[in-house]
């Protein structure tokens, strides 16, 4: 806060809307934001000359870059990630980051220009209404039209996006709004009357939950993002300890628990393990934790988990009984209610039942896994790259995905050993999020190595945002796995659709090249006895990197649970 | 089994709401079968009172859906016969054609509607009742020179007593 204090007290002082908008940012200490500028949203720009030291502005090549690097800062701090853009097209670009952020969670305060209040509904020069679009994909948004209104609506804006279940929120400030000049004063937002974001946990749902947890016999939890979002790691690490239950992840659950955790037993879903999505239909209790049973997790709903008694615990009372039906719901903070649910468990454990995960994950290894992970020839495969990774972060990297097979592969094999280690596009499945999001989670983690891996359609859809990873000089290691396909489709074109290859094959360019032009390191390999040594060297080297593998073009994920399958269906080949 | 549920939300009074709870029921593909807003009795509280015509388990989805809105204090939703409603209809008919008999008078009597205003050459008629209420009046017009018809979303009061008034 230093730096404010050489600048004009920020109370009462009649500053203009735009630089009330810094202010307010500075006052949330949101001091890294990204945006791209345009007409309407320039006079806010023009206050962020005056404040560079306080707040750095990170210049995308695109909107979209903009915000999809906010929501990787955002997931990998757990602050609120801050995207700027004008009106029309820079808003409207803003959308799928939006959607994302709303579908996974993801705390956003978006800001938006818009032409000035007496343009309003008059089809101006780049005037779009981003209110209405954006109202189902966000949170909370609201247009602001009067310069005084200004520090309210984001005080408001940052403690909704952030509190409670957390989720984009977008503020839509018109030009003149901007410009015109008032007496600021800042408030931190601390409740909304008709907003309860944090539920009071019942404890008499939590001592429902402890008994059936503590007559179980074959009690399995699946834990997910909630755990993350809600600080409960540890308080979830203890009660899967004291209870013995053998744990899976859903994809953006990953790195809540470490991956070599004894009863850690893998990742749900469908290209997730076979032990946790075989034995969903054996356990007799279901322990769902911060998690929101996702149709990609529980594949065919008539015959999921039918005969367990399932617990669900989250902080939305909206998901309880949205997909699946439960017995007990506790609904409130997890860190609270994990907490509470440890002191009423019984210490325990399950050796037969947990063996059983292993008696499956033999078989996963035996006829998937070894050979995805150490194959003696043909085709460099996905698998094996990250294996290469592990061999040298060992579990301490930042993963980031984009979407489709590599998606899948690195998320099934990474290992992570802190949280918050895992960022990928979860429920909207948006390709193009990789590139980007790895800048602002390097930027958010500076000292953390973060290593973007991505497939070549995914890679080329915000490919633009090399330019930022060269402007920002941010050390993201980039890796794409090219295998010329738009390779899960391809994979469902082969398996359901007769291998007919309707539009997945890709000419593509030449990567490195590219890369240069950028000024950044790269280098293409497609040769086994090359790998190892790629990967160190790009690991070992000091700034950005780009690794191009090309990897077998026609490989598969397996396992897989077919669209419309039950979870025990689940196929490994 | 489908049958009518009335969703009454109680709001602040901002703007866009509307959609933002209409997107609710939009995105499963639902009809509002009557949609009505106005001020809720309690100082700066808005009511919504939406009519859907779903199966249960999908309005409780709904209502959570849309209590979840940052702006929505609460959502709550009743059978029929849990609530007491109202709808109003206006009729407009030829004056010529209604007066020919005297049927019309007869059938204002029998059904509670009234004369809002006579015109040399229409008159406007009103009803208040259940939906099927206006609606047998409105067939019952028809013959008679119905020039222009519009009845108004329902109006709902619940039996059961809602504490949102007692903490307000």
């Amino acid at each position: 806060m230093e730096a404010i204090l050489t600048k004009p007290q920020a109370t009462q002082l009649k500053v203009s809307g735009a630089e009330a908008v810094i202010r307010s940012l500075i006052a949330e200490n949101a001091r890294l934001i990204f945006g791209y500028p345009g007409g309407a949203i320039m006079p806010v720009y023009d206050a962020l000359y005056h404040f560079q030291e306080d707040v750095r502005h990170v210049l995308t090549r695109h909107e979209q870059g903009a915000i999809h690097a906010a929501q990787g800062y955002a997931r990998v701090t757990g602050e609120v990630g801050v995207v700027m853009a004008t009106s029309g097209p820079g808003a409207t670009n803003l959308i799928t980051g939006i959607a994302d952020a709303m579908i996974d969670s993801t705390p956003l305060v978006c800001i938006t220009g818009q032409v000035g209040s007496h343009l309003l509904g008059t089809d101006a020069f780049q005037e779009t209404d981003i209110i209405s679009i954006s109202m189902p994909v966000t949170k909370w948004n609201h247009q602001v039209t009067k310069a005084e209104d200004l520090p309210a609506a984001l005080a408001k804006a940052f403690y909704i996006a952030r509190s409670g279940r957390p989720g984009p929120v977008l503020i839509d400030i018109t030009k003149d709004a901007q410009f015109a000049e008032f007496d600021f004063e800042y408030k931190k937002c601390q409740q909304v009357r008709s907003y309860k974001p944090v539920p009071k946990v019942a404890i008499d749902q939590v001592s429902k939950a402890a008994e059936l947890i503590n007559e179980a016999q074959r009690p399995l939890i699946l834990f997910g993002q909630g755990v993350i979002l809600g600080n409960a790691e540890e308080e979830f690490r203890a009660l899967v300890e004291k209870t013995g239950i053998p744990s899976a992840s859903t994809l953006l659950g990953l790195s809540a628990l470490a991956s070599e955790h004894p009863l850690n037993v893998g990742m749900l879903g469908m290209h997730g393990n076979y032990g946790p999505n075989k034995l969903t239909n054996e356990c007799d209790v279901l322990i769902a934790i911060g998690m929101r049973f996702d149709d990609r997790v529980t594949g065919n709903l008539d015959n999921y988990a039918k005969q367990a008694k399932v617990i669900h615990f989250d902080i939305d009372p909206s998901e309880i009984n949205k997909n699946v039906e439960v017995d007990v719901a506790v609904i409130g903070d997890c860190k609270e209610s994990l907490n509470e649910l440890a002191k009423l468990v019984n210490l325990n454990s399950h050796p037969n039942w947990l063996d059983k995960f292993r008696q499956h994950d033999a078989i996963e290894k035996e006829t998937v896994i070894s050979n995805e992970l150490n194959p003696s020839e043909g085709d460099i495969k996905m698998g094996e790259v990250i294996e290469q990774i592990n061999q040298i972060t060992d579990g301490d990297a930042v993963l980031v995905t984009d979407v489709g097979q590599h998606q899948m592969i690195a998320c099934r094999y990474m290992k992570f050993n802190k949280s918050k280690s895992n960022i990928t596009s979860g429920g909207l499945g948006t390709m193009g999020f990789c590139l980007p999001a790895a800048l602002g989670a390097k930027l958010g983690a500076p000292k953390r190595e973060v290593v973007a891996v991505i497939g070549d359609g995914g890679f080329q859809m915000t490919i633009q945002e090399l330019g930022t990873i060269f402007q920002t000089q941010a050390a993201v290691k980039v890796v794409v796995l090219n295998n010329s396909f738009l390779g899960m489709v391809r994979q469902w074109q082969q398996l359901f659709f007769d291998k007919r290859y309707s539009s997945t094959e890709l000419i593509n360019p030449d990567f490195i090249a590219i890369a240069k032009g950028y000024g950044i390191a790269a280098k293409s390999i497609d040769d086994r006895g090359d790998l190892q040594q790629a990967i160190h060297d790009m690991l070992a080297f000091e700034g950005s990197y780009l690794l191009e593998v090309k990897v077998g073009k026609e490989d598969n994920v397996f396992p897989m649970v077919p669209t419309g399958a039950s979870v025990s269906d689940i196929r490994l080949s | 089994m489908k049958q009518n549920f009335t969703i009454s939300i109680f709001t602040e009074n901002s703007i866009g709401l509307l959609s933002r709870i209409t997107s609710v029921i939009t995105k499963r593909h639902l009809n509002i079968e009557s949609l009505n807003t106005s001020e809720s009795g309690i100082d700066g509280i808005h009511r919504f009172t939406i009519v859907v015509e779903a199966e249960e388990p999908l309005v409780v989805k709904l209502v959570k859906q849309i209590e979840k809105q940052v702006e929505v204090i609460q959502a709550i939703y009743h059978q029929d016969e849990e609530t007491v409603f109202q709808e109003i209809a206006l009729y407009k008919v030829s004056t010529e054609k209604a007066s020919e008999d005297n049927l019309v008078e007869k059938l204002i009597r029998d059904n509670n509607a009234r004369i809002l205003s006579m015109e040399q050459d229409f008159m406007i008629i009103e009803k208040t009742g259940h939906k099927e209420e206006t609606q047998e009046l409105l067939e019952f017009l028809r013959p008679y020179g119905l020039i222009e018809f519009v009845r108004s979303g329902r109006v709902s009061v619940m039996k059961p007593n809602n504490e949102l008034y007692n903490e307000y």
